[in-house]
């Protein structure tokens, strides 16, 4: 007796919906042509998700572009095979391949409103996928788009159809551009980091929203994501690649259990997760080297900063302004102002770090910039070191002696260096400004400081652009403790870099706090980042605090629910 | 929308008040006697007193002044010394002349720019990209005068496919009918086609002029400006998605690379209006910076006066326009408008 399934649906099932061999991509640049992607293998059959997991310039999003074919005009296949259901992607004509975009193929990319036509309306842009591939006539491409925006679980949809992106959140600009890549039930779905830069709530929903969707469809996922517990939380398999190379490839339980080569060995390591300690995120050898952390600061008796009942409210957008307001005399309405920051009250104690978390328009940056004395305040006060603070307007607070207590290292560490000022220049800056020392000493102060931060040397007469991210964010660390300050404000310092230089930037957080006695605020929306730094945390939720506490006791046994939801949206690996 | 003009339009007053303070201030700090001048090289000292105290120049600057803005709000910009006539009927004469050319010029420019540019930075490092490279940079270091002399001496004087350089029409055609000014829309208007047809072939040549001379900035904004867009996130949402290359040039990447050339369009018409002067010369127009120069030259006041003015009020309404254009481009503007 024959059993089994017939030859066909042998075939069928044996022919995986996308078979990639030896694909290797080189980009022309003035220095020559760069290979970014060598001699990649992936093969993913229909239904099944697949991560690509890797750091900047592992060649993980080229390698998808690459099978879009929507590479730039620099870069080019120069090896290998993509082959698509039964289809040479590798030798169709464009026109054929832009039939394959967006009707059997498509994407989703990192942010979202960036990847939305700025000024036109978002049903349009549905309808103009729509129309293209013929998925709709004219007279009902309306409904349908309206429809897409349902499915997507856009409120509103007949409403949201008129709306610009930017009228509209992240998390929603990211709903849209989902439902512009499944408008046209497409059989592969390439997602490109993309809940990079949204909240963890929204993340959790977006992931869900996809996973949803493309499960119903039995479509084929690849979600290209640098975050390893989102791709184990999310995919069948896992691709894990380093500097063009695949390194390991395995089923997403067994690669998080039992991981073979070195590199996702180290990944691994420095993903921060629950249960560890700060020196667990570095190489073992490292982390030996490393030593002990120094003991929490005790509470002494008088908190370096005190924060009372602060308030920060700005005039709505679209309410009275300048000009209406200088025709039309008498108090603002009070429907006219929006309170980012409504009523907070906090201490930070010294040598104490202190966390500051909630997602985006929580009033977290709000909060940082005052204490900073960038902004001012409505009402409340800030106390540092006895010194109400919060009464000097922030216009004259630049060229008080208090500005060199109070520093500030900022998110993306490219931007926040003068493109055309040296390492050694950027560092230099608030010592010439703000204190006296004498020329002849300025270089050997700077380094002295890259020495603390671990900035070679010979790196100091480099430029930005001539520096990785890590030793950007180094520069950053060094001109913000180059006056000694008290209390430093971290404004998620470490978002904008990979996970192992992030694990190593922490460190040095943590090293230079134990040897300088600094206090810090430590803002950031990663809750596994602000465990392993900070003594205490604090929630906030719409311009107020919904909970405060030591960081195990909030982290382990949240009392708000707020708190519990933001616990409870981070993807776990499966350790 | 009509909200927004009309705040627009009330910061326009603030600015006015200001051309109108700095106009005649400038005039009274120009070089030269203007009662010396008029009264004529051989006037006695009594005489040029007496011119002096007619046109009130004897009196203190902030009275002067006061007669001024009375003057103005009447819309009487003075007397020409040269001539005699009031200077706003020659402007409300010689102003039309101007716009024409300049208005046509720029349309000619932007007809042949834009798709020049959008063309250059669709096929950037091919020939085209090149070719437009070398117009518009030929165009812009050819002064205006020099191109137009070369037009009349090419079409005119060798080949004499163009009629004589002269003025806004031939020796034989009458001018229609005052609507606009515009010779070629009231010729249309009051179906004369016969001076269309004189009114056109005069224009061609200053137009093509001015085109050259204001084709390199548009051309080069529209390449740059749809580099950039093409280069961002939203055209390669709009090419993974499967959208042909016309939409996602033309809908998704021009309509957003158009901010920034409306900007410079605004820019290259106001300049180009009052650097006309030179074509305007050349072609014997009897437009209203031919006006301007010669009154400058004769230390005539009035009309200088009036030529700033005017220029002024202009630019003051170029920049709304381009501001409301914005808002229709753009749905942000319109949101903080």
């Amino acid at each position: 007796m024959l059993k089994g399934p017939t030859p066909e649906v042998d075939t069928g099932e044996a022919l995986p919906l996308l078979d990639v061999r030896d694909l290797t991509v080189e980009f022309q640049t003035r220095r020559g042509v760069v290979t970014a992607v060598r001699h990649v293998n992936i093969s993913l059959a229909k239904g099944e998700t697949l991560g690509i997991v890797g750091e900047s310039g592992s060649g993980k999003s080229v390698t998808s572009y690459a099978v879009m074919r929507i590479l730039d005009r620099a870069g080019r296949i120069a090896d290998g095979s993509v082959m698509f259901s039964n289809l040479d992607l590798r030798q169709i004509d464009e026109s054929d391949m832009r039939d394959l975009r967006g009707r059997e193929m498509s994407m989703i990319f990192q942010s979202p409103r960036l990847a939305l036509n700025p000024i036109r309306k978002i049903g349009h842009q549905i309808e103009d996928v729509l129309l293209q591939h013929a998925q709709a006539d004219k007279d009902v491409v309306a409904d349908k788009a309206v429809e897409m925006l349902e499915q997507v679980r856009i409120a509103r949809p007949r409403e949201r159809y008129h709306a610009y992106p930017f009228e509209l959140s992240g998390g929603m600009c990211q709903r849209v551009v989902i439902a512009l890549a499944l408008a046209c039930r497409p059989q592969l779905l390439i997602a490109d980091e993309p809940t990079t830069g949204l909240d963890v709530t929204t993340q959790k929903a977006v992931m869900d929203l996809v996973t949803e969707l493309t499960r119903e469809r039995g479509m084929s996922t690849i979600l290209i994501t640098h975050d390893l517990g989102l791709a184990a939380a999310y995919c069948d398999k896992v691709i894990v690649m380093e500097k063009g190379h695949v390194v390991e490839t395995a089923k997403a339980e067994t690669i998080f259990r039992n991981p073979q080569h070195a590199y996702t060995r180290k990944l691994m390591r420095a993903t921060p997760r629950p249960g560890i300690g700060l020196r667990d995120l570095l190489p073992e050898e490292e982390a030996a080297r490393a030593g002990a952390i120094g003991a929490a600061a005790a509470g002494s008796a008088a908190p370096l900063l005190k924060v009372e009942k602060l308030v920060k409210e700005y005039p709505r957008q679209g309410a009275a302004t300048s000009l209406s307001r200088l025709f039309k005399s008498g108090p603002t309405p009070e429907g006219d102002v929006f309170r980012a920051v409504d009523g907070i009250s906090f201490e930070i104690a010294r040598g104490e770090s202190v966390g500051l978390v909630g997602e985006s328009g929580c009033g977290k940056s709000t909060t940082s910039m005052m204490l900073m004395r960038l902004i001012d305040k409505t009402s409340g006060t800030i106390t540092f070191d006895g010194e109400d603070i919060g009464a000097i307007p922030a216009r004259d607070f630049a060229t008080l002696p208090q500005r060199r207590r109070i520093q500030m290292v900022f998110q993306d560490p490219t931007d926040s260096l003068n493109p055309r000022f040296t390492a050694a220049r950027a560092i230099a800056d608030p010592l010439l400004r703000l204190s006296d020392i004498p020329r002849k000493d300025l270089r050997a102060r700077i380094e002295e400081l890259a020495t603390q931060v671990g900035l070679p040397l010979e790196l100091l007469d480099r430029f930005p652009h001539q520096l990785s991210g890590g030793q950007k964010a180094r520069v950053g660390i060094a001109r913000a403790i180059a006056l000694k300050p008290d209390l430093v404000v971290l404004d998620e310092p470490t978002a904008a870099l990979d996970v192992s230089v992030q694990a190593v930037v922490l460190n040095l957080l943590q090293d230079l706090k134990d040897k300088l006695g600094m206090s810090y605020l430590f803002v950031s929306h990663d809750l596994n980042v602000v465990r392993l730094l900070c003594d205490r945390v604090i929630v906030m939720k719409s311009g107020q605090i919904v909970e405060q506490g030591l960081t195990a006791r909030v982290m382990d046994a949240p009392q708000a629910e707020y708190t519990r939801d933001l616990l409870a949206a981070i993807p776990h690996p499966p350790i | 929308m009509l909200a927004t003009i009309g705040k627009r339009l009330l910061t326009v007053i603030p600015t006015l008040i200001g051309v109108v303070i700095v106009t005649f201030l400038l005039t009274r700090a120009l070089p030269g006697d203007p009662a010396a001048y008029f009264a004529g090289p051989a006037a006695t000292k009594e005489a040029i007193e007496q011119v002096r105290k007619n046109l009130g120049l004897d009196k203190p600057l902030p009275e002067q002044f006061v007669r001024y803005v009375r003057d103005l709000a009447r819309g009487d910009l003075g007397n020409s010394l040269s001539t005699g006539r009031p200077v706003t009927t020659e402007i409300v004469s010689r102003l039309p002349a101007s716009a024409e050319l300049t208005l046509l010029g720029l349309i000619v420019s932007m007809a042949i720019a834009v798709p020049l540019g959008i063309l250059a930075a669709v096929k950037q490092g091919s020939w085209i990209d090149h070719t437009c490279r070398v117009v518009a940079t030929a165009g812009v270091s050819l002064p205006v005068f020099f191109t137009g002399l070369l037009l009349v001496y090419v079409f005119y004087y060798i080949l004499g496919w163009s009629p004589s350089p002269i003025g806004r029409l031939d020796a034989f055609a009458s001018a229609p009918t005052q609507i606009t000014g515009f010779f070629l829309i009231d010729s249309l208007v009051t179906g004369n086609l016969e001076v269309f047809r004189s009114a056109l072939a005069q224009l061609i040549l200053p137009v093509v002029t001015l085109a050259i001379f204001s084709l390199a900035p548009i051309a080069r904004m529209t390449r740059a400006s749809m580099l950039a867009v093409l280069a961002s996130e939203f055209v390669r949402t709009a090419r993974a998605s499967g959208l042909d290359s016309r939409t996602v040039i033309i809908t998704y990447a021009f309509r957003n690379a158009m901010l920034p050339v409306v900007t410079t369009l605004g820019m290259v018409f106001s300049f180009l209006l009052g650097a006309n002067v030179l074509v305007e010369k050349v072609f014997a127009w009897p437009g209203i910076g031919s006006y301007a120069v010669e009154a400058l030259l004769q230390s005539d006041f009035a009309p200088v006066q009036g030529f700033v003015l005017t220029m002024a009020v202009l630019y003051v309404v170029l920049n709304l326009v381009i501001d409301i254009l914005y808002g229709v481009i753009d749905p942000r503007v319109r949101l903080e408008g």
